[in-house]
């Protein structure tokens, strides 16, 4: 079992916890993951990790409540134990001094964007990031992300705070900016936000990395549920990712797999709103 | 019962499994095979003609002292058939029902040129149920030796070889890098050929009699390399099995309905997908199934879209569908276990022989809609001795389906080798290691099972396991050196 050591609630979708793993935390790495299991019945889930903390044995992961399994996980609270937690998983980031980088990160994408921006920061590369979300109560680690880059931009769809543009529309002034020499691009968040970040950068030859999270069972190569078709082939997201080349991703393929069990996920959902309802109900008769 | 002749003994009739009845079984995941009661054992161990130089122990991976133990259950002596089973086998249970018997065992029962082999599985089965049940036979530990081996991968190789370590009086510790212990006998196994309850009474008994400290979670390779092991214990076994699915190489395979046997089963059986949404992994198959091979997996993974199906239209009041099992051979070559192949008949599987997959063809949303295949015809014998198939020109067809499963066979996870220099690999991606001792490349390294052979039986990875055991320990004992 994993203890809970702390938890933020970072917006009202979007929670934070550091979790004791020291098996995980021993070696984590910027890029890596790790695979969450809550109890008995749970599913397991693929988390980045967005942080480590190697004396205190701690890993910290970010999470938005989209599923029955993430809001589950957000009533958690510090005591709480965890069944699973199995990792650190998946390649970590190349880290290197590419010269002058860009770090995007897309609503909860923020998290694991920023251990890249940092280490890339630690290289030695100028880090320029570009943090987005839908409106300024989805954002957070503003202060964390402008701690670890030499500029940092950020936008909202409705203009709630800071920019209001998608992530894309900076990136491309970036792109097009000949002073910048822009080197590469991470980019992290949904699928969609990566497909049209590759797209803005595939005109200008600018390598541009991004972390998939898909459909995914046991993380370590077994299932082959996590494959992603790449102009080579296909690929396992778990042991030849999680990091791939953004401009050799299908992505058509990848955002379609990602909804096969929509239908299943809305009912989960359905099933547990239903339950945390009715003891509520309850709670409440018993005042 | 008074001393039968042997001419009495072959007049026997060899007792038939009790089964679930197969409409009924198709509804739900227990348990098929329901095992003999202690007299249709008893009376099935007087068929036993105590060969002088029994032929059955030698088709046996691991020697069970097969004509011992049947004697002594025939006499009714449960504590004295254990004891002789354990000489050999720790794991009886497990065997019992899952050992391709008919081509090991009982393949070579005398018996069976005349008729019917002894139904030595069957038994073994029995005895290991009686075991579970009453455990009459501890598992006793040799003085501890102050050593300390890991053993990486809790499935039959590693147990095996964990429990012969402990009893030796070793300090084991079991690595698994999923949440709970049993490898492919847990998350490919299914409940009901396999139910869990026997694998984790079986690894709990081991684990309490023998203080043998399982690690979850441990992804080695990751969360440790092989070499952070070497460093913390004086030896290394590595049963981590042949996890790493294949996928033809045809146009479609990303299609949404197309998985491997391996991630279907996982859903199915470790994560208990048919149980969702009380459980909270999903698993889903339509009404038209396609499973493509016949080896073992692919009879589990028709047989749990069997299942499904009924479940699935439990809930919806339609009709449950079809399940087609696609193979490129014939029927002589199924590879699967004889009883597996029998019971999907029997539970309405459509066989699709000689057919071969070409591309699997997706809808507007992505989703398979049916597959393009091609008529085979058998040729001459290839490697494997069976004979290969060969496409019959123009003989192209669609298949409507909306689900395909691959069970093409799996090749050993690449993860333990990160890191791990000196640990030498074939270009099949198994480890080299020697047959009889399973000493690897690298020193103190030892492997054993489907990572060493590819896919394989699990009585054939348990008794890699033991042989490795032995030769650990005596290299420990300073018996052995490197």
């Amino acid at each position: 079992m994993y203890r809970i050591l702390k938890k933020e609630v970072l917006s009202d979708v979007t929670k934070l916890m550091e979790v004791q793993a020291p098996h995980v935390a021993r070696k984590a790495r910027a890029g890596q993951f790790i695979i969450v299991r809550i109890d008995e019945q749970g599913e397991r889930i693929p988390l980045t990790i967005a942080d480590y903390n190697r004396e205190a044995g701690a890993i910290t992961i970010i999470f938005q409540e989209v599923g029955k399994s993430t809001m589950q996980l957000g009533k958690m609270e510090p005591g709480d134990e965890l069944s699973s937690f199995a990792g650190p998983l998946g390649h970590p980031t190349d880290i290197e001094n590419y010269g002058t980088i860009v770090c995007v990160g897309g609503g909860v994408g923020i998290a694991p964007i920023y251990p890249i921006a940092r280490s890339l920061k630690e290289a030695g590369n100028t880090v320029i990031s570009i943090i987005g979300a839908r409106n300024k109560s989805l954002l957070f680690w503003e202060e964390k992300m402008r701690a670890v880059s030499d500029e940092l931009i950020v936008c909202t769809d409705d203009g709630s705070h800071g920019r209001k543009s998608l992530v894309t529309e900076p990136l491309k002034e970036l792109l097009e900016d000949k002073d910048r020499k822009v080197a590469r691009v991470w980019a992290i968040g949904p699928a969609i936000m990566m497909k049209f970040v590759s797209l803005a950068t595939k005109p200008y030859d600018v390598p541009t990395t991004v972390s998939l999270n898909t459909i995914m069972i046991d993380g370590t190569g077994m299932c082959g549920g996590c494959r992603v078709l790449l102009d080579s082939g296909a690929q396992f997201v778990c042991v030849d990712g999680p990091e791939f080349d953004a401009h050799k991703v299908d992505w058509g393929s990848l955002l379609s797999r990602l909804q096969f069990y929509r239908d299943e996920e809305r009912k989960a959902v359905e099933q547990w709103e239903h339950k945390c309802k009715l003891e509520g109900a309850i709670a409440e008769g018993g005042k | 019962m008074a001393e039968l002749s042997q001419k009495e003994r072959m007049k026997i009739k060899r007792h038939d499994m009790p089964n679930q009845d197969q409409f009924v079984r198709r509804g739900n995941y227990d348990e098929v095979a329901l095992g003999y009661s202690l007299e249709t054992a008893r009376e099935e161990a007087e068929r036993c003609i105590q060969c002088k130089e029994p032929k059955c122990v030698q088709g046996c991976p691991v020697g069970v002292l097969i004509p011992q133990f049947i004697k002594a259950l025939r006499e009714g002596d449960m504590i004295k058939a254990v004891e002789w089973m354990k000489v050999k086998n720790n794991l009886p249970a497990i065997c019992g029902r899952v050992c391709p018997q008919e081509t090991q065992c009982e393949g070579n029962c005398i018996l069976r040129k005349k008729g019917e082999p002894v139904a030595i599985g069957r038994l073994e089965r029995f005895v290991g149920d009686y075991e579970l049940a009453h455990r009459t036979c501890p598992l006793e530990k040799a003085p501890l030796t102050g050593k300390k081996v890991a053993v990486v991968g809790s499935g039959p190789a590693g147990i095996t070889c964990a429990v012969d370590l402990g009893r030796e009086g070793h300090k084991v510790t079991l690595f698994e890098s999923l949440h709970g212990p049993g490898g492919v006998l847990v998350y490919g196994i299914p409940e009901f050929r396999l139910p869990k309850s026997v694998v984790f009474g079986e690894i709990n008994y081991a684990v309490e009699c023998l203080g043998i400290e399982i690690k979850v979670d441990h992804v080695i390779g990751r969360t440790f390399t092989l070499d952070e092991l070497l460093n913390e214990y004086d030896a290394v076994f590595l049963g981590t099995g042949a996890g790493l699915p294949s996928f033809m190489r045809i146009p479609g395979i990303n299609l949404n309905g197309v998985m491997s046997a391996n991630e279907f089963l996982t859903r199915v059986n470790l994560m208990k997908g048919y149980l969702f949404p009380e459980y909270d992994t999903p698993v889903k198959v339509g009404k038209k199934v396609a499973v493509i091979g016949a080896g073992n997996v692919a009879m589990d993974s028709v047989r749990c879209s069997l299942r499904l199906q009924a479940l699935q239209a439990q809930k919806s009041g339609e009709n449950s569908g079809e399940v087609h099992m696609v193979y490129r051979r014939s029927r002589a070559e199924v590879p699967a276990r004889e009883e597996e192949f029998h019971h999907a008949e029997e539970e309405g599987v459509i066989f699709d022989f000689l057919t071969n997959p070409l591309e699997i063809l997706g809808d507007e949303k992505g989703n398979v809609r049916g597959m393009r295949c091609i008529r085979m015809q058998l040729g001459e014998p290839d490697k494997s001795g069976r004979r290969s198939p060969i496409p019959i020109e123009g003989s192209e067809f669609e298949m409507e389906v909306d689900t395909v499963i691959m069970a093409l066979g799996t090749s050993p996870n690449p993860l333990v080798f990160v890191d791990a220099e000196g640990l030498e690999r074939t270009k099949y991606g198994t480890a080299v290691a020697d047959n009889e001792t399973g000493r690897t490349k690298k020193p103190r390294v030892w492997a054993g099972g489907d990572v060493v052979t590819g896919a394989a039986t699990v009585i054939s990875a348990m008794g890699a396991g033991k042989r490795a055991a032995t030769d650990i320990s005596r290299f420990l004992k300073g018996e052995a050196p490197w």
